[in-house]
């Protein structure tokens, strides 16, 4: 794994350079949570079983970090750097594949967290976010999360010819992901059909999981959830394994 | 891993790379020696590249044998990328990496990396370290690519188009780096479309069409094999018959138009003979040129497509 540590440091000060790529994972969530909590609060209501608006939004929040992160952000990232040359320039070391792949998921995933303890940093200090679950396994729902989702990522950048072709992927697959799975709108507000259909997309999954965590409820009963992202993860490698192009 | 020290620093035989149909690489072989300056030249399409990526273990050969410092590319990929450097005809790095830490990041691939500070320094961009490589000119990109391509110490050094792109000065300078790399008892690959910088830069060339290989030598047998005429144009001080001219040793043809002259012929010594004959007939002339056949020459006869001659003029 010689130059896996090496090459994880520059792309994280190099991802620190441009302020545009943090607006997805930091931003954006901070900007719907104080819109919705200025317009909700966070007062214990019925509709979400006598939890706040800012209880439930803040874990569908992190399922959006996560979707964000691996849809577009690692879509767009690897592409371009293989359309650009840079993955190609890589390939005439001796650096192995593997080590590229795993510093691109470390420093991912560390952004991923870092947007997710901003945003419940953010939530706790002005709204009072209520936690009633346990962090080991908020923390492993996350992970298995962002996984998987990277996984998809890597797919789309494999899948695609161009970078402009992995983008407009990466942005018809994000916004249905976005508004049909409750990340962004609670669920609870949904009527009967669009929350059937939100089964049938992948962020729902993870934004069941999420909040089924945090709200402390027995971690059995999303076994659904953790085995479609769980499927979605070994597809994602296996393909993009299969298909993944360095120039 | 340890390989017995080959004979040469490249040896290629029957190598073979088809895409589809059509055979990028159709059966070539060859041999590159230690500290040796060979360039490879060809038009777009010629195979170059194919054959360089297959030479760096980045493309994998349909047939035919390779041994590039003793090893295998295609069975000893990473083991022979540590040892050879490489700068790619069309690569890049992130636009926000600065210039030191790309030189710290590829040093970190290497088992045995060089200190890059002085390695920047003899490359001229040590004060471009904390550039960003967006920033960077066309001409510092590739001097950065070059020092990225050194900075393991390699045996043997791959610069595929290294100065396409680059104005004249640049290119020049280049051309002192390449130099200055064999100094070092380096063994040098080069790919170009510039005839002019073969010829100046390599020791040997390869000229190759269609996959395959139509001239290997030094530019200078090259130039001498293609049997070409050299001219001499010239500018009388007075009219004179030119007549006489045609008969001395080597000479072709003569032409006169106005003042005038032009005399073609072959042999190292037309210059002289025409020189002095013209002095012995009292005839003063000025603007005295000589055209004689270069690299380009070669390489225009030799990779020409049969039928497109007489459209071209």
């Amino acid at each position: 794994m010689r130059g896996f540590w090496k090459l994880a440091w520059v792309e994280i000060k190099m991802y620190l350079r441009q302020p545009q790529a943090a607006f997805f994972t930091i931003l954006f969530p901070l900007i719907l949570l104080f819109i919705f909590g200025v317009i909700y609060g966070n007062k214990p209501n019925p509709l979400f079983g006598g939890r706040g608006m800012v209880d439930v939004s803040t874990p569908a929040y992190l399922a959006m970090i996560i979707a964000s992160t691996g849809l577009l952000t690692i879509t767009i990232a690897v592409s371009s750097d293989r359309e650009k040359g840079i993955l190609r320039r890589y390939r005439a070391t001796p650096l192995r594949p593997a080590a590229l792949l795993t510093s691109q998921i470390v420093v991912h995933f560390l952004m991923t967290l870092l947007g997710g303890a901003i945003l419940i940093l953010s939530a706790r200090l002005v709204y009072g976010l209520r936690f009633s679950g346990q962090a080991g396994l908020v923390f492993l729902g996350f992970t298995l999360s962002s996984l998987s989702f990277f996984a998809i990522g890597f797919l789309l950048a494999s899948l695609a010819r161009t970078a402009r072709t992995a983008y407009i992927l990466g942005m018809v697959l994000y916004f249905p992901n976005l508004f049909l799975s409750g990340a962004t709108i609670p669920k609870e507000t949904f009527p009967e059909a669009l929350r059937a259909a939100g089964k049938f997309i992948p962020l729902t999954h993870v934004v069941n999981l999420l909040q089924g965590l945090w709200f402390g409820n027995p971690p059995a009963r999303y076994a659904l959830e953790a085995g479609v992202l769980a499927g979605l993860l070994v597809v994602g490698v296996v393909v993009s394994a299969k298909t993944f192009r360095w120039e | 891993m340890n390989s017995i020290p080959a004979a040469a620093a490249i040896e290629v035989d029957s190598l073979r790379k088809t895409y589809g149909r059509l055979a990028a690489v159709d059966g070539i072989s060859f041999e590159v020696g230690h500290g040796e300056i060979f360039g490879l030249l060809g038009r777009n399409g010629a195979g170059k590249t194919t054959t360089i990526e297959c030479l760096e273990g980045l493309r994998t050969r349909d047939d035919g044998g390779i041994r590039v410092l003793g090893l295998d590319p295609r069975r000893d990929g990473y083991e022979l990328r540590e040892r050879i450097g490489v700068q790619l005809q069309q690569s890049s790095l992130p636009d926000d990496m600065k210039v030191w830490e790309a030189m710290d990041l590829f040093a970190s691939y290497y088992r045995k990396p060089m200190p890059w500070a002085p390695l920047l320094e003899r490359l001229g961009i040590a004060a471009k370290r904390n550039a960003r490589f967006a920033k960077l000119s066309g001409g510092q990109k590739q001097r950065l690519f070059i020092a990225l391509a050194l900075i393991n110490d390699p045996d043997l050094v791959f610069l595929d188009e290294l100065t396409t792109g680059l104005d004249p000065h640049a290119r020049r300078s280049m051309w002192d780096l390449v130099r200055d790399i064999r100094q070092r008892g380096k063994t040098v690959f080069l790919t170009t479309h510039f005839m002019e910088e073969a010829e100046q830069l390599c020791d040997r060339v390869l000229v190759m069409d269609h996959g395959r290989i139509v001239a290997l030598d030094s530019p200078a047998s090259l130039i001498r094999g293609l049997q070409a005429e050299t001219r001499l144009l010239f500018i009388a001080d007075r009219d004179f018959d030119p007549a006489p001219l045609r008969s001395l040793p080597g000479v072709t043809r003569v032409l006169k138009n106005g003042e005038r002259f032009e005399v073609s012929g072959t042999g190292e010594r037309l210059i002289c003979i025409v020189v002095n004959a013209l002095d012995a007939a009292g005839v003063r002339f000025r603007d005295l040129r000589t055209q004689q056949p270069d690299l380009e020459d070669v390489f225009l006869t030799m990779t020409r497509e049969p039928g497109l001659e007489r459209s071209e003029r």
